[in-house]
């Protein structure tokens, strides 16, 4: 017999291989019992993410032009306060005089791809240093929010009567304040207290750096802008802690804050991220219509709303510095729209089809 | 034999103030439990067993207060606790176990992260011990491979399984008292028979009590020694198994019986059922609570409480119908 058991020599053989019918080993077996990957919360958010196109597409956006906003600018030739003598007002792609000369010598000039501005400032990086603060604006100020936000609502909900009832009629009241006034007025009020810090307190010279103006829309933020969040956690908190494991946790003598912490916003987070992520565009927003306005970051510091203000002077000759940082703000928010939309979509389990 | 008094209350009242006005849902209950006991509290739903369980840890929930009455655990006057002692024997000397373990488990944990809360909320053992303490306990309740069910979600759990870790929960720290609140409605009955059998060997292995709450006479007769049976509030009939079963005297225990599916019954013949509804337990009535729904009432029912009557040392019962007996039996059968 030429052939072998157990090894088919012959690979056309209809010859049944006997090997097949041996008593398979046990090591062999385990190799069926490998339990699936336990999917947890995360994971199982992130892969119907993932499957969202419109979301992704926002997410790429969002990280370019994070890219543009914070990386870029650090390597970037130009800086967004440098005053370029002789290249006042030029347009995109545009060298003066100077720039040509030392070009004909055969130096390499970077070029100024969106132009310069009335007092000779490279565009492009105003632009992108624009965008790190609207970014950072957005980021920072949902921050304060999520964080006021989520602790006065789980606190609010979790402890229901009295304390329930006082604490949501404080947030009625915060409701009916007008915020553009609060604004104006804070940072009118706040514009003396603040200088004087930075100039006299070491370690708050950084407040010069940023601008009395945007320090102010943070306290804004900080002090009326929660409420939204507060009212929606205090909404999650009050039917999640009718759950039984909520009960089951007092059983075990789980403390209230551990309770909060752990078990109630916990389950929150879902929401949180959703709202968070939607509250960065209004932020942002709210922002670049205060700089427009005027109230925001401090002179050579751009943000896209005051770049957008400054260039209503020129706005029939130089169009495109209207366009540029409108177009950006718009992106921005949008992306951060989608993505938020997506994220909902991922992690709200009553969408969950 | 004399074993300790481990559980003892006293004509507990518990009110719900609700906008419609004080609802009684615990009107005089007195329960003496020793170590190592197990009681059966049976009822139909609204009677009162879960906020009597409840109460004993100190969880009776907004807007219910205890009004009278004293509960003694363990050396621990429950009534005169604080929130922060209460919270050292919750899930310590007592834990509880609830109707619903698909409801009772935090959803966004591991169940290993979740029996481990349990055990470190009370215990100095470090996350390492913590965690063989786990696996420990899962291999306890009849869990296989529980190293690897530890890093799993309540969702990926069958119902029973859910129910085995809500067990381990409840066990992690020993305690002397188990509450079981109707552990075994939402399971189906194979399931329910496995994790009664479970919860009768573990009893014997760490010798703990248990206060099993249930409407469903059946399971309470595989387990528990004693059973009490409440309605509207009231515990209107105690004693073993056997008076429960054999020689029910009030008429509401006899009713629940009949309503019991028998097996030697004729095709197509009807359960009986206990006919009419619960009081309403906003305005209680003054006199016996189930006077309404009982064939037997007489005029005094409907006037007065019936005292206890004492039939033999452990079994009581609260009805007229023994007081009248009592009186014709004294009277000489002198009508």
């Amino acid at each position: 017999m030429t052939q072998k058991i157990g090894d088919k020599m012959n690979p056309l053989s209809l010859h049944i291989d006997v090997s097949d019918f041996l008593p398979a080993e046990e090591s062999e077996k385990q190799s069926m019992v490998v339990m699936r990957e336990s999917v947890n919360f995360w994971k199982d958010g992130f892969r119907r993410l993932r499957k969202n196109k419109l979301a992704m597409i926002s997410l790429t956006v969002i990280i370019v032009i994070m890219i543009f906003a914070f990386i870029v600018p650090v390597f970037y030739p130009y800086s967004y306060e440098q005053q370029i003598r002789g290249s006042e007002n030029l347009n995109l792609m545009e060298y003066s005089k100077e720039e040509l000369a030392r070009k004909e010598e055969g130096e390499f000039v970077f070029p100024h791809i969106l132009g310069t501005d009335s007092l000779g400032r490279d565009y492009a990086v105003r632009i992108m240093m624009g965008s790190r603060i609207s970014l950072l604006v957005g980021i920072i100020a949902s921050a304060i929010i999520l964080l006021i936000g989520s602790i006065y609502g789980s606190i609010s909900g979790y402890f229901g009567g009295k304390v329930d009832l006082i604490m949501m009629r404080i947030v009625d009241i915060i409701y009916t304040v007008p915020d553009i006034l609060i604004i104006i007025l804070l940072s009118v009020t706040l514009k003396y207290p603040l200088k004087d810090l930075a100039e006299n307190v070491p370690g708050f010279g950084w407040i010069n750096t940023v601008g009395v103006g945007l320090i102010s829309i943070f306290i804004v933020f900080s002090l009326l802008y929660w409420v939204g969040m507060a009212r929606i956690v205090r909404g999650q908190i009050l039917t999640l802690k009718e759950q039984d494991f909520i009960t089951a946790a007092k059983a075990l003598g789980a403390s209230n804050s551990r309770i909060i912490r752990k078990h109630l916003l916990t389950n929150c987070i879902g929401t949180l991220i959703v709202t968070t992520t939607l509250q960065i565009p209004s932020s942002i927003f709210t922002e670049s219509f205060l700089s427009f306005l005027g109230l925001g970051v401090n002179a050579p510091m751009p943000s896209l709303g005051s770049l957008a203000s400054q260039a209503l002077g020129g706005i029939k000759s130089y169009p495109h510095r209207l366009l540029l940082p409108a177009i950006t703000i718009s992106l921005i928010i949008l992306s951060f729209n989608l993505l938020g939309d997506g994220l909902r979509d991922a992690f709200d389990p009553k969408l969950k089809n | 034999m004399m074993s300790n008094i481990l559980l003892d209350i006293k004509n507990l009242k518990v009110s719900f103030f609700t906008p419609a006005g004080e609802v009684k849902a615990i009107n005089d209950v007195s329960i003496q439990m020793e170590e190592g006991d197990v009681l059966g509290i049976v009822g139909e739903s609204g009677s009162g067993k879960s906020v009597t369980s409840y109460s004993i840890m100190g969880l009776v929930p907004f807007p219910g207060r205890i009004i009278d009455g004293t509960i003694d655990f363990n050396g621990h006057r429950i009534n005169d606790m604080t929130e922060a002692e209460l919270r050292s024997i919750r899930g310590n000397e007592v834990s509880i176990i609830f109707q619903d373990p698909m409801t009772s488990l935090n959803p966004v944990y591991t169940i290993g992260n979740q029996i481990r809360e349990a055990i470190l909320l009370h215990t100095n053992l470090n996350k390492q011990q913590a965690y063989e303490r786990s696996v420990e306990l899962l291999k306890l309740v009849g869990i296989n491979e529980p190293e690897k069910r530890l890093k799993q979600y309540p969702h990926e759990l069958s119902g029973g399984m859910r129910q085995r870790v809500m067990i381990a929960i409840a066990l992690a720290c020993e305690p002397k008292l188990l509450i079981a609140d109707e552990p075994t409605t939402a399971l189906d009955v194979t399931i329910q028979a496995q994790i009664m059998e479970l919860m009768t060997e573990l009893k014997n292995k760490i010798n703990m009590s248990i206060i099993l709450i249930t409407h469903d006479l059946g399971i309470v007769s595989s387990v528990c020694r004693k059973i009490m049976v409440m309605y509207a509030g009231k515990i209107v009939e105690s004693g073993t198994i056997d008076d429960i079963f054999y020689n029910p005297k009030h008429e509401y225990t006899k009713g629940l019986l009949r309503s019991i599916p028998k097996l030697n019954t004729k095709e197509h013949e009807k359960l009986v059922p206990i006919e009419g509804t619960p009081v309403d337990m906003l305005n209680p009535p003054a006199g016996c609570p189930f006077a309404p729904r009982c064939e037997k009432c007489m005029k005094i029912c409907l006037r007065e409480m019936p005292e206890f009557t004492k039939i033999s040392d452990i079994h009581y019962c609260a009805c007229w119908l023994l007081q009248k007996e009592a009186f014709e039996a004294s009277a000489g059968g002198n009508k």
